[in-house]
């Protein structure tokens, strides 16, 4: 009996996953085979989709590119005639657990905890959930462990939290089971807002169980008898899969009151988010369940104080939480023996950017930037040089490639002045320009500050202005001291994390590339040859067909030529608006 | 016709039982009902709540996803995250804007399309990222993009239902 698995994340979904599923299905109609249709998650090989895999008696083989033509011929070759397509194989495991294929440079660094069941499982199906160990770590917790011996078992874990603080798990957990009171409460972050992060939505997607698994075993901790899910509405899939989840766990009696046989009762809630960047915040998230508008609050006191309606509150990220059920069910020594020795376990990337491999990997803590970029990662995308790699969102900042021996870690990443953040590393070449990166990071954050601290809210519109200026080639000298001067008052008088760090991609660019600063204002020019206002536009003679769409588009007429040959853009004429270039279909128009 | 349809979203602000917190639930419902939050579903729901409407206002007006202004028949969502924009999302953004003749954050004068740029979709490693309504679409470049909005923009056409019904 053949099973068959079609990658159904939201990245297979936008390679066009829905066709090859639904191919497939057709022809297990018309011509039956032994074999099962599953769906399951994102395995994280996001560069390869759409993935089909098709396990037979235990040996695994996975295609990748998988189009609704190629799905037939393997379906007609592998399904029924057990004929293996090699070169449209992607990976393939034998029942020794040997590892073969095209892209196992990908997943041979890899140690999956939190991705475990991503890519294996239905995430739909509870029973696949259960026969992969799932709720085995809930009953241990609940069945042989008293909450005390529960959050030392997180704390010698050596969990830290994995939504970018980095703060000890276990310890947080104490604190708000220490606290007294007629309710308490258990919430997931799963906001996810970090541009170029994608790691919790692929969980939620592929293995709702795991963070539910660990929210009831935080609840049983803690003493917390309802959760909360906040879940950013941009995510409509991992909501959708939620739900289902949450629905067959309390089917089987995992949420609700007297689980397993228990006097614990738990349940949870799916709370959408309505589009604020800052609800990911954990206070102005909690303002945000309690209908208001998501502005943080002072801490002290904490969450695991006064949180949630003021009651005892602790807040996790999601990727946090799915690591929990791994360590109730193989200890907290066997999760400590990976990592690094103050950032212990995996960490989830999210490899984005000018990168050949762009996925999920999960690597143990302390795998160098060079090892992730260009073992895992595949290295640079056309041969181009590695330039910088942005980490930690717009908290973060770019890590230039003469550091990328840097150990990524909570320890060695913010030595360089950039945090490890929530997971999420965009890779940049030398067409990218860092100026226009720090500029890109204060749109966003000027945008999505709640605007409470006069600093933050004045402030970051200020730094945006300069920038703006400078990438227009309208920059002064004295900008570079304005930028570090502002810096550093927003830094110190913002109450929260979106202030107190919506600098630092404008500090982490002066300090390492302060020469693409002084090229775009001392000399108006754009080393990286991507500010629009700072570069010629010129037509590749290659790739020009003649087609006069620019020509027509362009409105100062500033560009010649007949119809079917090659068309030139008069320099003196061009007042650099960047029409010609969203005007051609041949991509004939680049910037010099 | 509108009043039923006012009456069925009224049925179901009815059964609102007085739990704390509800009232961005209840603008999400609202929008997903009417397609955006005309004011009187503002009066309603200060009525169930007991909320000011001048609360609800500033809560509407603090999230993004909350529009009091009718949107298109097709909502894009452009990805304008940090790995679509070193993909290339501007010139993305740029395209659209002059194929559908609006701005962001405008709607077409057909009504057909309205558009928004977006923080980030998650899905980077198809950059550069589109949404129209609940469909992803990835590794986009100005020409397929075009092609996209006016095979919709046919579809949408075919199924347009005459005035004089």
């Amino acid at each position: 009996m053949s099973k068959i698995y079609v990658g159904m994340g939201t990245c297979g979904l936008s390679a066009g996953a829905r066709d090859t599923y639904d191919t497939l299905k057709k022809l297990m109609g018309e011509t039956p085979a032994t074999a099962e249709l599953h769906i399951t998650g994102c395995i994280g090989m996001c560069y390869r989709e759409p993935l089909v895999e098709i396990r037979d008696n235990g040996s695994r083989v996975i295609y990748g590119e998988v189009t609704p033509e190629r799905a037939e011929e393997i379906y007609q070759r592998h399904v029924q005639n057990r004929e293996i397509i090699d070169e449209y194989v992607v990976l393939r495991e034998e029942t020794a657990g040997e590892k073969t294929g095209s892209e196992t440079e990908f997943i041979t660094p890899q140690e999956r905890i939190v991705l475990r069941n991503c890519g294996t499982i239905d995430p739909e199906s509870i029973a696949d959930y259960e026969a992969a160990g799932g709720y085995q770590g809930l009953r241990r917790a609940l069945l042989e462990m008293k909450p005390a011996e529960i959050i030392t078992e997180v704390k010698e874990s050596g969990l830290r939290g994995r939504g970018g603080a980095g703060f000890p798990t276990g310890l947080k957990w104490s604190f708000a089971a220490g606290n007294q009171s007629d309710r308490k409460f258990v919430v997931c972050n799963a906001d996810e807002g970090d541009p170029g992060a994608f790691m919790d939505r692929s969980v939620l997607e592929g293995d709702p169980h795991a963070v539910l698994e660990g929210m009831i075993i935080c609840g049983r901790a803690i003493g917390a008898d309802f959760g909360y899910i906040y879940c950013r509405a941009e995510y409509p899939l991992a909501i959708k899969r939620l739900n289902i989840a949450i629905a067959s766990a309390r089917e089987k009696g995992y949420l609700g009151k007297k689980i397993l046989g228990t006097d614990f009762s738990f349940d949870v809630k799916i709370k959408q988010g309505a589009g604020a960047f800052v609800c990911g915040e954990e206070t102005a998230l909690f303002a945000s369940i309690e209908g208001e508008r998501g502005m943080p609050r002072i801490r002290p006191p904490f969450p695991a104080e006064k949180g949630l309606w003021q009651k005892p509150t602790n807040n996790n990220n999601v990727e946090t939480y799915a690591n929990i059920p791994w360590i109730m069910t193989h200890g907290a020594k066997a999760y400590a023996a990976f990592g690094t020795e103050k950032s212990r376990g995996t960490k989830v990337f999210a490899l984005a950017g000018k990168v050949n491999h762009g996925g999920l990997a999960e690597v143990p803590m302390g795998m160098s930037i060079r090892d992730l970029v260009f073992k895992v990662g595949g290295g640079i995308k056309n041969n181009k040089r590695f330039k910088a790699v942005q980490m930690g969102g717009p908290s973060g900042g770019c890590i230039p490639e003469h550091l990328a021996d840097t150990p990524v870690d909570f320890e060695n990443i913010p030595q360089t002045g950039a945090i490890m953040g929530s997971g999420g590393m965009v890779v940049m070449d030398e067409t990218t320009c860092m100026v226009d990166i720090a500029r890109f990071f204060l749109d966003f954050t000027q945008a999505e500050s709640c605007g409470k601290c006069t600093f933050c809210r004045v402030g970051t519109l200020r730094m945006l202005e300069i920038l703006e200026r400078i990438t227009r080639g309208e920059g002064v000298p004295e900008d570079i001291e304005t930028l570090r001067q502002l810096s550093v008052q927003i830094k110190e008088s913002s109450l929260c994390g979106l202030g107190q760090t919506a600098p630092n991609p404008v500090l982490t660019t002066l300090k390492y590339f302060l020469d693409e600063y002084r090229a775009h204002i001392e000399d108006k020019k754009c080393p990286a040859k991507s500010c629009g206002a700072l570069v010629d536009y010129v037509i590749d003679p290659e790739k020009c067909v003649g087609c006069t769409l620019c020509a027509k588009n362009c409105p100062v007429d500033a560009i010649s030529g007949q119809p079917k040959q090659l068309h030139v853009i008069d320099q003196g004429k061009c007042v650099k608006c960047g029409k010609c270039i969203s005007s051609c279909n041949f991509d004939a128009v680049y910037k010099d | 016709m509108a009043d039923q349809h006012d009456a069925d979203f009224t049925f179901r602000l009815w059964r609102y039982d007085g739990e704390p917190g509800e009232l961005i639930p209840l603008l999400q419902s609202a929008q997903e009902h009417f397609g955006y939050i005309p004011r009187r579903a503002i009066k309603y729901i200060s009525g169930v709540t007991n909320v000011p409407e001048s609360t609800i206002y500033g809560v509407i007006t603090f999230y993004s996803q909350f529009r009091l202004q009718p949107m298109g028949k097709h909502v894009i969502r452009i990805c304008a995250g940090t790995a679509c924009h070193v993909a290339g999302a501007t010139t993305l953004i740029e395209a659209v804007q002059d194929e559908l003749g609006i701005e962001v954050g405008g709607t077409t004068e057909d009504g057909i399309f309205t558009l928004f740029t977006v923080a980030c979709l998650g899905c980077c490693s198809l950059a550069p990222v589109m949404m129209v309504d609940d469909e992803t679409h990835g590794r986009l470049s100005a020409a397929t993009v075009r092609k996209i909005l006016r095979g919709v923009r046919r579809q949408a056409a075919k199924q347009a239902v005459p005035e004089t019904a």
